[in-house]
C-alpha cells in the first residue's frame, strides 16, 4: 500500500525548519485548496477556514470525511474525491506547518470579551483546544480563526447540520445559545 | 503478568450469588414492559435535588477541577487504517501454541464482527457511516462497503441469512444478504422508536435464543438521571413488532451473548468517568430475571459503590451485582461464550471479552482480550488476561473491540484504532486435529 509513505519525508523537512514552511511548495494537489484558503495559512475569503497551524490529526480527519462523504460540503467533498491516502497525509502535514492566522488589527471590545471568556471556561473549551486555543492532534486550532466561518462552524454542530467523527461538539453545545455562538466566534477569533 | 491487572480477589466472588433462578426463557408475565413505561420498581420514587448539567460535553461531566484530570480526554483514533505491514502483530501476546494473523486490513474504524454461514465476514463502524463485507474469494480477500450512510451503525447480527444493522435511531435488515453482497439493496427498516442521541447512542445487537433482537440504548450521558427510555436493554421480534425492556439501570453496553447451555443473557457494561482513578469497576453482568433486573446506574457504581451524586439515600444491595469486575475505567465491550472446537477444553464454554482499554486513567488498563471461566451454574470461576500488549508505554498501539468465533474453532478480533481484524488460531499441526 502506497499510504503514508511520502509523508514522514515531507513533514521532516518542514519540522527541520531549515525550509521555511511559505517556501516549500505545496502538494499538487493541495494549491486549488490554497486558492480560497490562503497560501500563508490566513484565509481572505468570507466562510472559508484560515488553515495555518491547525494540527495535522484534525486536518487529516477532515480531510478524510470529505472524501468519504461524512462531511458533505460543496466543493471540499468533490475536491477530494480519489485523493489516496498519502495525499490526505501529504496534506495535512504540510497545512499543519503553515503559520497560524492573526487576529484583526483593531483591538476588541474588552467587555464583549471578558464576557465571552465567562462562557469559554464554563464551557470547558479551553481544555481540549488547550488554554491558547493552539488545539493537538484531533481538536482544531480556534485561536484567531475567521469570525464568520466559527460561527458557521459553531451553528452547524449545534443544529446537527455538521456532524464531527466524535459526537462531542453536539454535546458541548446543546446548553449553548445562538446568541452566545456568536459571543464565542467573537472572543475566539480576536485572540492575542 | 500484566500488573495493572485486579488482583484474583478483586473479583467478585462467585457466592454471593443466587443459584441460577430461571433456565427457561419465558418472562415472567408482571415483569413485561413496554419502553415507554417508567422506570422498574427497584428504583426510588423521589429522585435527589441536583445541581443543573455543567454545560460540558457528556464525557466531561462530573470531571473535577484538577490539573492532571484536565489532561485526560477520551481517545480519538487517526482516522486512515494503518497498512497491513505496520500493524501491531508483533507487539500482542498470546498463550502458548497460539497464533495471531492479519486476517483483514483497511477496514477504517472497524468494530463489530459477525461471520455469515457462507462465511462472509460483516464488520461494523461507529464513527464511519458504513458497515463493511470482508469476501473470501479463492483464498484472497476484498474488504466492499455492504452499506453507508448509516448513522453509527456500530450493532450488526446474523440470522437466517439476514443482517440485521442497529445505528442510533434505527434497526434495518438485509434479507439473504449472502446472495446479494455483489448489488446490496438499502437495509429495510424494522424498528424506528428509538432516541436519536449521539452520546451513548450506538448499540451492540444480537439474536437471543427465543429469536429476539436485543440492544441498548445507553445514558445519553457520563453521570445523570438517565430519562426512561435510555439506560436499559430492550427486545423486540425479528419484524420490530413487541418491544420490551430486558433490564435497566445499565449505563452502556458494547458486548453481549448468550450463555450456550443456560440460555442466559450476558453483557459487558462500562461505568461512570471522573469517580478517581481505579474506581468504579467496569462489570460483566447476567440477566436472571427478564424485565425485573435493575443494574444500578445512576445509584450505584461497579456493583460496590453508592454514587457520590445519586447514591444518597441509596444501597448498591437493591441492585443486580454484576458477575464480575473487570477493572476501573477498563472499557470492556465485544463478548463471546467460546463454543468453537480448535482451543484446548480449558476454553470450552469460557467468555473472551475485549477490553477496549481505559482513556479516564492517568496510567492507562486495559488494551487486550480476557477470559472469564465459569462453573456450570454460569457463575465466574476466573478472569484472566488472554492476549496482551495492544497498550505499549501508556499509549494505544491498537484497541480490540470485538471477538467472533469462526466455524473452524479459530476466533476473529476487530480493533478499530488500526482499521483492522485479526484470527487467532491454534495448534502446530491442522486444524481438526483435536477431536
Amino acid at each position: 500500500m502506497a499510504h503514508g509513505v511520502a509523508a514522514p519525508a515531507l513533514a521532516a523537512i518542514l519540522l527541520a525548519g531549515a525550509v521555511p514552511a511559505s517556501a516549500a511548495a505545496p502538494p499538487a494537489k493541495l494549491e486549488v485548496c490554497l486558492a480560497c484558503h490562503g497560501t500563508n495559512g490566513q484565509s481572505q475569503t468570507e466562510n472559508v477556514p484560515s488553515l495555518g497551524g491547525l494540527p495535522s490529526q484534525y486536518v487529516l480527519t477532515q480531510l478524510f470525511m470529505f472524501r468519504e462523504e461524512l462531511r458533505q460540503v460543496e466543493p471540499m467533498t468533490d475536491l477530494t474525491k480519489g485523493w489516496a491516502d498519502a495525499d490526505l497525509q501529504q496534506s495535512a502535514d504540510f497545512i499543519a506547518a503553515l503559520p497560524p492566522p492573526k487576529p484583526p488589527k483593531a483591538p476588541a471590545d474588552p467587555v464583549r470579551m471578558a464576557r465571552a471568556r465567562a462562557l469559554v471556561e464554563q464551557s470547558h473549551c479551553n481544555v481540549c483546544h488547550r488554554p491558547d486555543f493552539s488545539g493537538e492532534q484531533n481538536v482544531p486550532r480556534l485561536a484567531d480563526q475567521r469570525e464568520d466561518y466559527l460561527l458557521k462552524a459553531l451553528r452547524g454542530y449545534k443544529s446537527g447540520t455538521r456532524h464531527g467523527y466524535e459526537p462531542t461538539m453536539a454535546e458541548a453545545l446543546q446548553p449553548v445559545d445562538d446568541a452566545q455562538l456568536v459571543e464565542l466566534a467573537y472572543y475566539l477569533s480576536h485572540l492575542r | 503478568m500484566n500488573t495493572a491487572w485486579p488482583r484474583p480477589s478483586a473479583l467478585l466472588p462467585a457466592a454471593i450469588l443466587t443459584a441460577v433462578m430461571a433456565l427457561s426463557l419465558s418472562w415472567p408475565a408482571g415483569g413485561q414492559q413496554t419502553p415507554a413505561t417508567p422506570p422498574a420498581a427497584t428504583g426510588p420514587a423521589a429522585q435527589p435535588a441536583v445541581p443543573a448539567p455543567a454545560p460540558a460535553p457528556s464525557w466531561a461531566q462530573a470531571r473535577p477541577q484538577n490539573a492532571a484530570a484536565e489532561t485526560l480526554a477520551p481517545q480519538v483514533a487517526p482516522p486512515l487504517p494503518a497498512p497491513v505491514d505496520r500493524l501491531p502483530l508483533a507487539e500482542l501476546k498470546v498463550p502458548k501454541n497460539f497464533r495471531l494473523e492479519v486476517y483483514a486490513g483497511g477496514l477504517a474504524n472497524a468494530r463489530s464482527i459477525r461471520i455469515g454461514d457462507k462465511g462472509t465476514v460483516f464488520v461494523s463502524t461507529r464513527t464511519l457511516d458504513r458497515v463493511y463485507a470482508v469476501v473470501d474469494r479463492n483464498g484472497k480477500r476484498e474488504v466492499r462497503v455492504l452499506a453507508r450512510g448509516l448513522n453509527s451503525p456500530n450493532g450488526i447480527a446474523l440470522h437466517d441469512g439476514t443482517l440485521y444493522i442497529a445505528e442510533i435511531n434505527r434497526i434495518s435488515k438485509i434479507d439473504n444478504v449472502e446472495e446479494r453482497l455483489d448489488n446490496p439493496p438499502k437495509p429495510a427498516v424494522i424498528y424506528s422508536d428509538l432516541p436519536n442521541v449521539a452520546p451513548h447512542g450506538w448499540k451492540f445487537l444480537t439474536v437471543g435464543p427465543d429469536n429476539k433482537l436485543y440492544f441498548n440504548i445507553g445514558a445519553p450521558c457520563n453521570i445523570c438521571m438517565p430519562p426512561p427510555t435510555h439506560a436499559q436493554l430492550r427486545r423486540i421480534n425479528l419484524d420490530g413488532s413487541g418491544a420490551e425492556v430486558v433490564a435497566r439501570g445499565i449505563r452502556q453496553v458494547v458486548g453481549m451473548d448468550f450463555h450456550p447451555v443456560l440460555k442466559q443473557l450476558y453483557f459487558t457494561e462500562n461505568q461512570r468517568d471522573w469517580m478517581s482513578e481505579n474506581e468504579p469497576q467496569d462489570k460483566l453482568n447476567r440477566v436472571l430475571h427478564p424485565g425485573q433486573d435493575n443494574f444500578g446506574y445512576p445509584y450505584c457504581d461497579g456493583g460496590d459503590i453508592a454514587d457520590p451524586i445519586y447514591g444518597w439515600g441509596h444501597s448498591c444491595d437493591e441492585f443486580t451485582k454484576p458477575i464480575a469486575q473487570l477493572g476501573p475505567h477498563s472499557a470492556p465491550l465485544g463478548m463471546r461464550f467460546y463454543t468453537g472446537h480448535m482451543f484446548p477444553r480449558e476454553y470450552d464454554g469460557a467468555i473472551f471479552i475485549a477490553r477496549h482499554g481505559s482513556w479516564n486513567k492517568t496510567k492507562k488498563i486495559g488494551g487486550d482480550i480476557v477470559v472469564a471461566k465459569l462453573n456450570t451454574d454460569g457463575t465466574v470461576r476466573s478472569v484472566q488476561p488472554f492476549i496482551t500488549g495492544f497498550l505499549q508505554n501508556n499509549k494505544y498501539v491498537g484497541r480490540p473491540v470485538d471477538v467472533e468465533v469462526m466455524k473452524d474453532g479459530s476466533m476473529l478480533i476487530s480493533d478499530d484504532w488500526n482499521g483492522a481484524v485479526y484470527r487467532l488460531t491454534y495448534g502446530t499441526t491442522r486444524v481438526s486435529s483435536r477431536r
